[in-house]
Protein backbone atom coordinates (compact mmCIF):
# COMPACT_ATOMS: atom_id res chain seq x y z
CA UNK A 1 0.00 0.00 0.00
CA UNK A 2 1.43 3.70 -0.72
CA UNK A 3 2.38 5.10 2.42
CA UNK A 4 2.27 8.96 3.56
CA UNK A 5 5.20 10.40 3.64
CA UNK A 6 6.89 12.45 6.64
CA UNK A 7 9.48 15.49 5.25
CA UNK A 8 11.09 17.55 6.74
CA UNK A 9 11.87 21.06 5.42
CA UNK A 10 15.51 22.73 5.49
CA UNK A 11 16.31 26.30 4.73
CA UNK A 12 19.69 26.82 3.66
CA UNK A 13 21.02 30.40 3.89
CA UNK A 14 23.90 30.90 1.66
CA UNK A 15 24.90 27.21 2.14
CA UNK A 16 24.13 26.96 5.47
CA UNK A 17 21.29 25.56 7.52
CA UNK A 18 19.70 28.00 9.70
CA UNK A 19 17.04 27.19 12.03
CA UNK A 20 18.89 23.66 11.94
CA UNK A 21 18.48 20.80 14.32
CA UNK A 22 18.87 22.12 17.65
CA UNK A 23 18.77 19.13 19.85
CA UNK A 24 21.25 16.29 19.05
CA UNK A 25 24.98 16.10 19.36
CA UNK A 26 26.19 17.17 15.87
CA UNK A 27 29.34 18.18 14.60
CA UNK A 28 28.12 21.28 12.83
CA UNK A 29 24.31 21.66 12.88
CA UNK A 30 24.46 24.12 9.92
CA UNK A 31 26.11 21.83 7.83
CA UNK A 32 23.27 20.48 5.02
CA UNK A 33 25.17 17.16 4.11
CA UNK A 34 25.40 16.15 8.01
CA UNK A 35 22.09 17.03 8.69
CA UNK A 36 20.66 15.14 5.66
CA UNK A 37 21.94 12.13 6.61
CA UNK A 38 20.68 12.36 10.18
CA UNK A 39 17.16 13.11 8.82
CA UNK A 40 17.82 10.10 6.63
CA UNK A 41 18.75 7.68 9.20
CA UNK A 42 16.11 9.07 11.22
CA UNK A 43 13.59 7.42 8.89
CA UNK A 44 12.48 10.81 6.68
CA UNK A 45 10.82 9.72 3.28
CA UNK A 46 12.04 12.45 1.87
CA UNK A 47 13.92 16.23 2.25
CA UNK A 48 13.20 18.96 1.66
CA UNK A 49 15.85 21.88 1.37
CA UNK A 50 14.61 25.59 0.48
CA UNK A 51 17.44 27.91 -0.36
CA UNK A 52 16.24 31.23 1.37
CA UNK A 53 19.41 33.28 0.31
CA UNK A 54 18.38 37.10 -0.41
CA UNK A 55 21.82 37.63 -2.75
CA UNK A 56 21.14 36.18 -6.17
CA UNK A 57 24.90 35.94 -6.18
CA UNK A 58 25.15 33.16 -3.81
CA UNK A 59 22.82 30.97 -6.08
CA UNK A 60 25.87 28.62 -7.29
CA UNK A 61 26.56 27.93 -3.93
CA UNK A 62 23.43 26.04 -3.54
CA UNK A 63 24.34 24.01 -6.30
CA UNK A 64 27.51 22.81 -4.62
CA UNK A 65 25.12 22.11 -1.83
CA UNK A 66 23.38 20.18 -3.58
CA UNK A 67 25.96 18.48 -4.81
CA UNK A 68 27.41 17.60 -1.73
CA UNK A 69 24.36 16.30 -0.36
CA UNK A 70 23.32 13.85 -2.57
CA UNK A 71 26.50 12.50 -2.92
CA UNK A 72 25.50 10.14 0.14
CA UNK A 73 21.67 10.61 0.54
CA UNK A 74 19.79 7.85 -1.44
CA UNK A 75 16.11 9.31 -0.42
CA UNK A 76 13.99 11.80 -2.69
CA UNK A 77 15.66 15.02 -1.99
CA UNK A 78 13.55 18.60 -3.71
CA UNK A 79 15.49 22.08 -3.79
CA UNK A 80 13.23 25.34 -3.81
CA UNK A 81 13.85 28.57 -3.56
CA UNK A 82 14.81 31.15 -6.17
CA UNK A 83 14.72 29.33 -9.25
CA UNK A 84 13.55 31.00 -12.27
CA UNK A 85 14.62 29.94 -15.16
CA UNK A 86 15.08 26.35 -17.04
CA UNK A 87 18.55 26.83 -16.99
CA UNK A 88 17.96 27.32 -13.32
CA UNK A 89 16.08 23.97 -12.92
CA UNK A 90 18.88 21.93 -15.13
CA UNK A 91 21.55 22.90 -13.10
CA UNK A 92 20.32 21.98 -10.08
CA UNK A 93 18.93 18.93 -11.30
CA UNK A 94 22.64 18.38 -12.64
CA UNK A 95 23.79 19.02 -9.25
CA UNK A 96 22.03 15.66 -8.35
CA UNK A 97 18.37 17.20 -6.60
CA UNK A 98 15.48 14.57 -7.42
CA UNK A 99 12.92 17.46 -7.97
CA UNK A 100 12.60 21.46 -7.74
CA UNK A 101 9.99 23.52 -6.63
CA UNK A 102 8.54 26.88 -7.94
CA UNK A 103 7.08 29.09 -6.10
CA UNK A 104 6.96 32.72 -7.39
CA UNK A 105 8.48 32.24 -10.64
CA UNK A 106 5.84 30.03 -11.24
CA UNK A 107 3.18 32.80 -10.40
CA UNK A 108 5.07 35.24 -12.38
CA UNK A 109 4.73 33.10 -15.53
CA UNK A 110 2.65 29.44 -15.11
CA UNK A 111 4.33 28.62 -18.77
CA UNK A 112 7.48 28.03 -17.25
CA UNK A 113 5.91 25.47 -15.18
CA UNK A 114 4.95 24.29 -18.85
CA UNK A 115 8.35 24.22 -19.92
CA UNK A 116 9.96 22.57 -17.41
CA UNK A 117 7.83 19.51 -17.27
CA UNK A 118 7.70 19.16 -20.60
CA UNK A 119 11.43 19.15 -20.58
CA UNK A 120 12.35 17.34 -17.46
CA UNK A 121 9.62 15.44 -16.55
CA UNK A 122 6.23 16.25 -14.55
CA UNK A 123 7.94 13.83 -11.63
CA UNK A 124 10.20 16.33 -10.92
CA UNK A 125 8.36 19.42 -10.98
CA UNK A 126 6.81 20.31 -7.72
CA UNK A 127 5.19 23.59 -7.37
CA UNK A 128 4.50 25.69 -4.47
CA UNK A 129 2.04 27.41 -3.35
CA UNK A 130 1.92 29.75 -0.48
CA UNK A 131 -2.06 30.19 0.60
CA UNK A 132 -3.85 32.39 3.23
CA UNK A 133 -7.19 32.96 3.81
CA UNK A 134 -9.20 35.65 2.23
CA UNK A 135 -11.03 37.74 4.93
CA UNK A 136 -14.80 37.65 5.62
CA UNK A 137 -16.95 39.82 3.67
CA UNK A 138 -14.17 41.02 2.03
CA UNK A 139 -15.37 43.18 -1.27
CA UNK A 140 -14.22 40.95 -4.36
CA UNK A 141 -15.32 41.66 -7.78
CA UNK A 142 -15.64 38.40 -10.05
CA UNK A 143 -13.53 39.94 -13.07
CA UNK A 144 -14.17 36.09 -14.38
CA UNK A 145 -10.39 35.57 -14.59
CA UNK A 146 -9.19 31.64 -15.11
CA UNK A 147 -8.06 31.83 -11.58
CA UNK A 148 -8.48 35.15 -9.86
CA UNK A 149 -10.48 36.06 -6.85
CA UNK A 150 -14.03 35.61 -7.10
CA UNK A 151 -16.61 36.27 -4.29
CA UNK A 152 -16.61 32.64 -3.65
CA UNK A 153 -12.96 32.26 -2.88
CA UNK A 154 -11.91 31.43 0.35
CA UNK A 155 -8.17 31.11 -0.26
CA UNK A 156 -5.36 33.61 -2.19
CA UNK A 157 -2.34 32.60 -3.62
CA UNK A 158 0.77 34.47 -1.73
CA UNK A 159 4.15 35.26 -3.31
CA UNK A 160 7.57 36.69 -2.11
CA UNK A 161 7.52 34.36 1.34
CA UNK A 162 4.18 35.34 2.08
CA UNK A 163 4.20 39.49 1.87
CA UNK A 164 2.80 39.42 -1.48
CA UNK A 165 -0.95 38.86 -2.58
CA UNK A 166 -1.44 37.94 -6.10
CA UNK A 167 -5.67 38.16 -6.54
CA UNK A 168 -4.93 34.37 -7.42
CA UNK A 169 -7.53 32.10 -6.14
CA UNK A 170 -5.78 29.56 -4.36
CA UNK A 171 -7.59 26.18 -5.22
CA UNK A 172 -7.98 27.24 -8.97
CA UNK A 173 -4.44 28.17 -9.15
CA UNK A 174 -3.74 24.68 -7.71
CA UNK A 175 -5.56 23.17 -10.67
CA UNK A 176 -4.33 25.02 -12.96
CA UNK A 177 -0.81 24.23 -11.87
CA UNK A 178 -1.83 20.64 -12.19
CA UNK A 179 -3.49 20.99 -15.63
CA UNK A 180 -0.22 22.45 -17.08
CA UNK A 181 2.32 20.12 -15.66
CA UNK A 182 3.04 19.99 -12.25
CA UNK A 183 3.91 16.60 -11.00
CA UNK A 184 3.23 17.69 -7.05
CA UNK A 185 2.09 20.23 -4.66
CA UNK A 186 3.59 21.75 -1.72
CA UNK A 187 0.75 24.08 0.01
CA UNK A 188 1.76 25.86 2.27
CA UNK A 189 -1.27 27.45 4.92
CA UNK A 190 0.45 31.29 5.79
CA UNK A 191 -2.28 31.77 8.54
CA UNK A 192 -0.97 28.43 10.02
CA UNK A 193 2.87 28.38 9.16
CA UNK A 194 4.66 28.90 12.74
CA UNK A 195 1.85 28.59 15.11
CA UNK A 196 1.95 24.89 15.77
CA UNK A 197 -1.40 24.93 16.13
CA UNK A 198 -1.89 22.09 13.52
CA UNK A 199 -2.30 22.10 9.60
CA UNK A 200 -5.13 24.25 7.87
CA UNK A 201 -7.59 21.01 6.98
CA UNK A 202 -10.59 22.73 4.84
CA UNK A 203 -7.03 24.16 2.53
CA UNK A 204 -5.66 20.80 2.36
CA UNK A 205 -8.81 18.70 1.77
CA UNK A 206 -10.21 21.69 -0.67
CA UNK A 207 -6.91 21.38 -3.12
CA UNK A 208 -6.42 17.64 -2.88
CA UNK A 209 -10.08 17.15 -3.79
CA UNK A 210 -9.38 19.65 -6.75
CA UNK A 211 -6.16 18.21 -8.18
CA UNK A 212 -5.15 14.81 -9.53
CA UNK A 213 -1.68 14.98 -8.39
CA UNK A 214 0.01 14.29 -5.14
CA UNK A 215 -0.57 16.99 -2.40
CA UNK A 216 2.75 17.87 0.54
CA UNK A 217 0.74 19.97 3.37
CA UNK A 218 2.52 22.27 5.10
CA UNK A 219 2.35 25.04 7.61
CA UNK A 220 1.38 24.57 10.89
CA UNK A 221 2.63 21.15 12.92
CA UNK A 222 3.40 21.19 16.41
CA UNK A 223 1.85 17.28 17.20
CA UNK A 224 1.73 14.01 15.55
CA UNK A 225 -2.16 15.02 16.00
CA UNK A 226 -1.80 17.64 13.42
CA UNK A 227 0.38 15.26 11.00
CA UNK A 228 -2.46 12.67 11.78
CA UNK A 229 -5.69 15.17 10.91
CA UNK A 230 -4.29 16.97 8.07
CA UNK A 231 -3.07 13.21 6.22
CA UNK A 232 -6.62 11.89 7.50
CA UNK A 233 -9.13 14.65 7.45
CA UNK A 234 -7.08 16.75 5.02
CA UNK A 235 -6.65 14.19 2.70
CA UNK A 236 -3.02 15.30 2.06
CA UNK A 237 -0.28 12.48 0.41
CA UNK A 238 2.56 13.27 2.58
CA UNK A 239 3.42 16.42 5.47
CA UNK A 240 6.21 18.81 5.73
CA UNK A 241 7.11 19.63 8.68
CA UNK A 242 10.37 21.73 10.34
CA UNK A 243 10.72 22.88 13.65
CA UNK A 244 9.03 20.00 15.69
CA UNK A 245 11.75 17.69 14.27
CA UNK A 246 14.71 20.54 14.11
CA UNK A 247 14.10 21.48 18.06
CA UNK A 248 13.47 17.51 19.15
CA UNK A 249 10.15 17.98 20.17
CA UNK A 250 9.11 14.62 18.22
CA UNK A 251 11.22 12.68 16.31
CA UNK A 252 10.35 10.95 12.90
CA UNK A 253 9.87 8.11 14.54
CA UNK A 254 7.20 9.03 17.32
CA UNK A 255 5.69 10.62 14.84
CA UNK A 256 5.21 7.32 12.67
CA UNK A 257 4.34 5.33 15.64
CA UNK A 258 1.61 7.55 16.18
CA UNK A 259 0.36 7.77 12.60
CA UNK A 260 0.39 3.84 12.30
CA UNK A 261 -1.26 3.42 15.74
CA UNK A 262 -3.77 5.28 14.25
CA UNK A 263 -3.97 3.45 11.14
CA UNK A 264 -2.20 5.46 8.71
CA UNK A 265 -0.10 3.39 6.26
CA UNK A 266 3.46 4.18 7.04
CA UNK A 267 6.96 3.32 5.66
CA UNK A 268 8.38 1.72 9.37
CA UNK A 269 11.93 3.13 10.36
CA UNK A 270 13.00 -0.69 10.58
CA UNK A 271 12.62 -0.87 6.58
CA UNK A 272 15.19 1.28 6.52
CA UNK B 1 31.63 -7.13 -6.96
CA UNK B 2 34.07 -4.05 -5.43
CA UNK B 3 35.14 -2.44 -8.79
CA UNK B 4 31.97 -3.90 -10.86
CA UNK B 5 32.53 -1.73 -14.54
CA UNK B 6 28.73 -0.99 -14.76
CA UNK B 7 28.09 1.29 -18.17
CA UNK B 8 24.98 3.44 -17.69
CA UNK B 9 23.54 4.36 -20.76
CA UNK B 10 23.25 7.99 -21.21
CA UNK B 11 20.93 9.39 -23.25
CA UNK B 12 19.87 12.46 -21.79
CA UNK B 13 17.66 10.55 -19.07
CA UNK B 14 17.82 12.53 -15.71
CA UNK B 15 18.56 10.18 -13.14
CA UNK B 16 22.30 8.80 -14.28
CA UNK B 17 24.01 10.53 -11.50
CA UNK B 18 21.92 9.03 -8.72
CA UNK B 19 22.16 5.33 -9.90
CA UNK B 20 26.10 6.21 -10.62
CA UNK B 21 25.99 7.66 -7.12
CA UNK B 22 24.40 4.59 -5.70
CA UNK B 23 26.53 1.62 -7.64
CA UNK B 24 29.65 4.16 -6.21
CA UNK B 25 28.50 3.50 -2.95
CA UNK B 26 28.53 0.06 -2.92
CA UNK B 27 31.83 -0.39 -4.31
CA UNK B 28 31.09 -0.64 -8.11
CA UNK B 29 32.83 1.75 -11.11
CA UNK B 30 29.67 3.53 -12.77
CA UNK B 31 30.54 4.34 -16.20
CA UNK B 32 27.77 6.87 -17.56
CA UNK B 33 28.40 6.77 -21.59
CA UNK B 34 26.84 6.66 -24.66
CA UNK B 35 29.20 4.78 -26.47
CA UNK B 36 28.32 1.30 -27.37
CA UNK B 37 31.92 -0.07 -27.37
CA UNK B 38 32.03 0.74 -23.80
CA UNK B 39 28.62 -0.95 -22.97
CA UNK B 40 29.87 -4.37 -24.51
CA UNK B 41 33.04 -3.85 -22.39
CA UNK B 42 31.18 -3.46 -18.99
CA UNK B 43 30.51 -6.16 -16.71
CA UNK B 44 26.89 -4.88 -16.58
CA UNK B 45 24.55 -2.41 -18.44
CA UNK B 46 21.99 -0.05 -16.61
CA UNK B 47 19.26 1.53 -18.19
CA UNK B 48 18.09 4.36 -16.34
CA UNK B 49 15.06 6.80 -16.90
CA UNK B 50 12.52 9.58 -16.02
CA UNK B 51 9.84 10.99 -17.62
CA UNK B 52 8.29 10.05 -20.80
CA UNK B 53 8.38 6.98 -22.79
CA UNK B 54 7.88 8.82 -26.04
CA UNK B 55 11.23 10.92 -25.74
CA UNK B 56 13.16 8.55 -24.19
CA UNK B 57 12.55 6.89 -27.72
CA UNK B 58 13.98 9.55 -29.22
CA UNK B 59 16.89 10.08 -27.26
CA UNK B 60 17.63 6.15 -27.79
CA UNK B 61 17.28 6.62 -31.49
CA UNK B 62 19.04 9.88 -31.43
CA UNK B 63 22.20 8.58 -29.25
CA UNK B 64 22.00 5.57 -32.00
CA UNK B 65 21.72 3.29 -28.60
CA UNK B 66 18.63 0.84 -29.45
CA UNK B 67 20.21 -1.78 -31.54
CA UNK B 68 22.81 -1.32 -28.79
CA UNK B 69 20.53 -1.92 -26.14
CA UNK B 70 18.75 -5.07 -27.73
CA UNK B 71 22.06 -6.83 -28.59
CA UNK B 72 23.32 -6.07 -25.06
CA UNK B 73 20.40 -7.90 -23.59
CA UNK B 74 20.42 -10.47 -26.01
CA UNK B 75 23.97 -11.25 -25.78
CA UNK B 76 23.30 -11.94 -22.16
CA UNK B 77 25.16 -9.27 -20.82
CA UNK B 78 23.80 -8.13 -17.03
CA UNK B 79 21.16 -5.77 -17.67
CA UNK B 80 19.58 -3.78 -15.01
CA UNK B 81 16.37 -1.36 -16.17
CA UNK B 82 14.74 1.53 -13.59
CA UNK B 83 11.79 3.15 -13.89
CA UNK B 84 11.22 4.03 -17.38
CA UNK B 85 14.17 1.61 -18.34
CA UNK B 86 11.40 -1.10 -17.09
CA UNK B 87 8.56 0.48 -19.43
CA UNK B 88 10.88 0.54 -22.55
CA UNK B 89 11.85 -2.62 -22.23
CA UNK B 90 7.70 -3.70 -23.70
CA UNK B 91 6.71 -3.52 -27.34
CA UNK B 92 3.95 -0.55 -26.71
CA UNK B 93 2.78 2.45 -24.66
CA UNK B 94 -0.54 4.25 -24.26
CA UNK B 95 1.83 7.18 -23.31
CA UNK B 96 1.94 8.59 -27.04
CA UNK B 97 2.73 6.21 -30.41
CA UNK B 98 6.59 5.45 -30.28
CA UNK B 99 7.19 1.51 -30.57
CA UNK B 100 9.21 0.94 -27.37
CA UNK B 101 12.05 -1.84 -27.64
CA UNK B 102 9.80 -4.72 -27.76
CA UNK B 103 12.00 -6.79 -25.80
CA UNK B 104 9.22 -8.18 -23.36
CA UNK B 105 6.08 -8.90 -24.98
CA UNK B 106 3.08 -6.79 -23.37
CA UNK B 107 2.19 -2.79 -22.90
CA UNK B 108 2.85 0.05 -20.90
CA UNK B 109 -0.61 1.43 -19.60
CA UNK B 110 -2.39 4.06 -17.96
CA UNK B 111 -3.51 3.88 -13.96
CA UNK B 112 -7.03 3.99 -13.85
CA UNK B 113 -9.11 7.05 -13.63
CA UNK B 114 -9.93 8.31 -9.73
CA UNK B 115 -6.05 7.93 -8.49
CA UNK B 116 -3.64 10.35 -8.07
CA UNK B 117 -1.49 10.54 -10.24
CA UNK B 118 2.18 10.18 -10.51
CA UNK B 119 1.87 7.27 -8.22
CA UNK B 120 4.30 8.97 -5.95
CA UNK B 121 6.43 8.11 -2.65
CA UNK B 122 6.79 4.83 -0.56
CA UNK B 123 5.18 1.42 -1.72
CA UNK B 124 5.18 -2.23 -0.57
CA UNK B 125 6.80 -4.46 -2.86
CA UNK B 126 5.62 -8.53 -3.15
CA UNK B 127 8.44 -10.77 -4.75
CA UNK B 128 6.80 -13.46 -6.91
CA UNK B 129 10.54 -15.57 -6.61
CA UNK B 130 12.42 -14.44 -3.28
CA UNK B 131 15.40 -16.81 -4.28
CA UNK B 132 16.20 -14.90 -7.49
CA UNK B 133 19.53 -13.53 -6.72
CA UNK B 134 18.67 -10.02 -7.04
CA UNK B 135 15.83 -10.09 -4.11
CA UNK B 136 17.44 -12.31 -2.27
CA UNK B 137 16.87 -11.43 1.68
CA UNK B 138 14.55 -8.58 1.01
CA UNK B 139 11.68 -9.13 3.25
CA UNK B 140 8.36 -9.61 1.35
CA UNK B 141 6.65 -5.68 1.55
CA UNK B 142 9.72 -3.95 1.93
CA UNK B 143 9.15 -0.41 0.74
CA UNK B 144 10.53 1.13 -2.00
CA UNK B 145 9.70 4.81 -3.71
CA UNK B 146 7.90 5.23 -7.07
CA UNK B 147 7.79 8.16 -8.84
CA UNK B 148 5.39 7.06 -12.60
CA UNK B 149 2.23 7.62 -14.18
CA UNK B 150 1.94 4.50 -16.10
CA UNK B 151 2.75 0.86 -15.80
CA UNK B 152 3.75 -2.48 -17.74
CA UNK B 153 1.48 -4.65 -17.93
CA UNK B 154 3.48 -8.27 -19.08
CA UNK B 155 1.84 -10.33 -21.56
CA UNK B 156 3.39 -13.43 -20.08
CA UNK B 157 2.71 -13.79 -16.08
CA UNK B 158 6.50 -15.55 -16.04
CA UNK B 159 8.10 -12.55 -16.37
CA UNK B 160 6.88 -10.80 -13.17
CA UNK B 161 9.41 -10.75 -10.29
CA UNK B 162 7.37 -8.52 -8.38
CA UNK B 163 3.57 -6.98 -7.78
CA UNK B 164 2.70 -3.60 -6.38
CA UNK B 165 -0.64 -2.56 -5.66
CA UNK B 166 -2.24 1.31 -6.09
CA UNK B 167 -5.58 0.98 -7.36
CA UNK B 168 -4.60 -2.36 -8.90
CA UNK B 169 -1.77 -4.95 -8.46
CA UNK B 170 0.85 -3.95 -11.39
CA UNK B 171 3.86 -5.34 -12.61
CA UNK B 172 6.47 -3.31 -10.15
CA UNK B 173 9.58 -5.50 -11.33
CA UNK B 174 10.68 -8.25 -13.96
CA UNK B 175 13.16 -10.83 -13.78
CA UNK B 176 14.17 -13.26 -17.33
CA UNK B 177 17.18 -14.61 -17.60
CA UNK B 178 20.22 -12.17 -17.35
CA UNK B 179 17.79 -8.99 -17.28
CA UNK B 180 16.52 -7.80 -14.24
CA UNK B 181 14.35 -4.04 -14.35
CA UNK B 182 12.24 -2.38 -11.43
CA UNK B 183 9.16 0.01 -11.89
CA UNK B 184 11.00 1.71 -8.38
CA UNK B 185 13.95 3.26 -7.83
CA UNK B 186 16.45 1.50 -6.01
CA UNK B 187 19.06 4.33 -5.78
CA UNK B 188 15.94 6.43 -4.16
CA UNK B 189 14.85 3.42 -1.96
CA UNK B 190 17.14 4.19 1.43
CA UNK B 191 19.31 0.82 2.61
CA UNK B 192 16.88 -1.55 0.92
CA UNK B 193 17.12 0.01 -1.88
CA UNK B 194 21.26 -0.07 -2.20
CA UNK B 195 20.67 -3.99 -0.38
CA UNK B 196 18.77 -4.78 -3.85
CA UNK B 197 21.67 -3.17 -6.50
CA UNK B 198 24.38 -4.77 -3.86
CA UNK B 199 22.86 -8.00 -4.84
CA UNK B 200 22.64 -7.20 -8.38
CA UNK B 201 26.23 -6.97 -8.75
CA UNK B 202 26.86 -9.90 -6.54
CA UNK B 203 24.95 -11.69 -9.51
CA UNK B 204 27.22 -9.97 -11.77
CA UNK B 205 30.56 -10.95 -10.10
CA UNK B 206 29.23 -14.87 -10.09
CA UNK B 207 27.85 -14.94 -14.08
CA UNK B 208 31.97 -12.82 -14.56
Amino acid sequence: MLTKRIIPCLDVDAGRVVKGVSFVDLKDAGDPAELASFYDKEGADELIFLDITASSDNRGIMEEVVKKVSENLFIPLTVGGGLSSIEDIRRMLDAGTDKISLNTAAVHDWSLVAAASNRFGAQCIVVAVDARSVPQNAPIANTGGTFTLDPESRWEVYTHGGRKATGIDAVKWCRHMDAVGAGELLLTSMDSDGHKYGYDIDLTSAVSDAVSIPVIASGGAGSPDHLLHVLEEGKADAALAASIFHFGTYSIAEVKEYLAEHGVPIRPIENR
Amino acid sequence: MSGTNVAIIDYGAGNLRSVAKALESLGAKPLVTSDPKEMEAADAIVLPGQGACDSAMVALKSHELIDTVKQAINSGQPFFGVCLGLQLLFDSTEEGNADCLGIIPGRVKRFPSGLKVPHMGWNTVEFQDTKHPVFQDIPQGSHFYFVHSFYADPESSDVVAATTEYGLDFCSAVAQGNLVATQFHPEKSGPMGLKLYANFLRMVGSLA
